[in-house]
């Protein structure tokens, strides 16, 4: 027999005592960051469900790779020949002017790394939280990862750490709605900010004036200036420009150049000459809204 | 009594278990704004039919776990989670002589319940605020519900839990 009326302190109570806790909690999260270690501890709890998840994922990629065809194979490496080759060419130039580019900056007398340490990593195959750009990957603070660290795929920027524990870490995207990055455009050098809207396949770029000189097209890249990502990497490319009447500033949206709903593997960048293992929270800057809070 | 109660509690801890699992698991995009709340729906079939086992702390600590497993702020599951365990338990009574359909749509109504807080956190806090898809998982919930209690009951009913 079960007993009708269940003890201790009445359901009311408990229910109160949990939305007081829960509300607590969203507030201090919401305004203080993440609760960091909190939440870091509370992963490495969950982290073999991450694993179980992922699982599937691994093993049809796995399978694939078992049962590709000799052919399909060797077409993959002749692929990859030819682009190697057609790299190599381009990388015989780049160091030329890398070389010729940090010449012209001795002659300037101003201070700038070219070459930064990376690690590739790959993203656990699992659906976060709906409505936010967030991954996980495979590489935790064992392999060095630090909040703050710049993320980026093969082609272009993709977010930065917010999280990490031992295993793994947390990336958000820079098109998720509370990111926002530093950003240059290439052509001119015309400072602004890329923030995400919340759409996979979407950046917006703010405060530009009218008579500013932006053109569909235009290759958008980091400027360095939030001390978060190191300057010089593509973002996206600007797809529309559009004068509102009623707005100072024109609106333009860009398409981020990074594959970031299609990539399996990433690269975490180290910028050389970095001496403190957490970049400073972007606060001396000219603009504040330039800070790339997560 | 107490022998009784313990039983078949790996049961209740496998159901949330597999909840936990396909809340996280990956699926196609277009599949993915229609993914059930499942853990939503394996809280309110525990607290339904044996409220003395999950109550509203357990469902609590469910939603916090949620929330570290899904990356959401912190205490925005367990907010939706221990309202509605605290819903079902105060009219399971009743609840669980209704006829399927009828209890069906109490499910669907919950469901609705919890999306409209999860929206309300949504806006306070500031993220974009969903399209009218976000709704879309509650009917597939709806759904789910008569074959997931025969299911539980089933299984229930084999591990001594109810």
């Amino acid at each position: 027999m079960k007993p009708l009326f269940v003890r201790g302190p009445s359901p009311l109570l408990r229910m109160i005592l949990a939305l007081v806790l829960s509300l607590a909690l969203i507030v201090t999260d919401h305004h203080f960051n993440h609760l960091g270690t909190l939440r870091s501890a509370l992963l490495v709890l969950v982290y073999p469900l991450h694993v179980l998840a992922n699982l599937p994922a691994r093993l049809a990629r796995q399978a694939e790779n078992q049962l590709a065809s000799e052919e399909q194979l060797r077409q993959l490496n002749s692929a990859l020949h030819r682009e190697n080759l057609t790299l190599k060419a381009r990388l015989q130039q780049f160091e030329a002017l890398e070389a010729e580019n940090m010449r012209l900056r001795d002659l300037l007398g101003s201070s700038f790394n070219v070459g930064d340490r990376v690690l590739i990593a790959e993203i656990l195959a699992l659906d976060l939280a709906p409505y936010r750009q967030q991954v996980m990957i495979n590489k935790g603070a064992r392999s060095g990862v630090f909040v703050g660290q710049p993320v980026l795929d093969a082609r272009a920027v993709m977010g930065q750490v917010i999280q990490t524990h031992a295993f793994a870490a947390t990336v958000l995207l820079i098109t998720d709605s509370e990111h926002s990055l530093p950003v240059e455009i290439n052509r001119n050098g015309l400072r602004t900010i890329a923030a995400g809207t919340g759409l996979s396949q979407e950046l917006q770029l703010l405060y530009i004036p009218k008579n500013a000189d932006v053109k569909v097209g235009d290759l958008v890249v980091t400027s360095g200036l939030g001390e978060r990502f190191p300057p010089g990497y593509p973002v996206a490319r600007i797809k529309t420009v559009r004068h509102d009447p009623d707005n100072p500033f024109i609106t333009v949206l860009a398409e981020p150049t990074a594959r970031l709903d299609r990539s399996r593997e990433v690269l975490l960048v180290w910028t050389l000459g970095q001496h403190t293992p957490e970049p400073p929270k972007a606060s001396g800057l000219a603009d504040p809204m330039a800070a790339t809070q997560p | 009594m107490n022998a009784q109660r313990r039983r078949g509690g790996w049961l209740i801890s496998l159901s949330l278990f597999i909840a936990f699992l396909l809340t996280i698991l990956p699926m196609p995009p277009q599949f993915d704004a229609w993914r059930p709340q499942w853990v939503a729906l394996v809280i309110i079939y525990w607290c339904l039919m044996s409220p003395e086992r999950l109550g509203v702390f357990s469902a609590f600590v469910i939603g916090l776990a949620l929330d570290v497993v899904s990356g959401t702020l912190l205490g925005q599951h367990s907010l939706t989670l221990s309202l509605l365990a605290y819903l079902v338990i105060e009219l399971h009574p009743r609840i669980r002589v209704f006829p399927l359909w009828q209890q069906t749509l109490f499910v669907w109504v919950l469901l609705l319940a919890d999306r409209l807080l999860t929206l309300w956190v949504l806006g306070a806090t500031g993220q974009p605020m969903p399209s009218l898809t976000y709704w879309s998982p509650t009917f597939l919930g709806f759904l789910l519900w008569p074959w997931l209690s025969v299911l539980l009951n089933d299984l229930g009913r084999r591990a001594g839990v109810l």
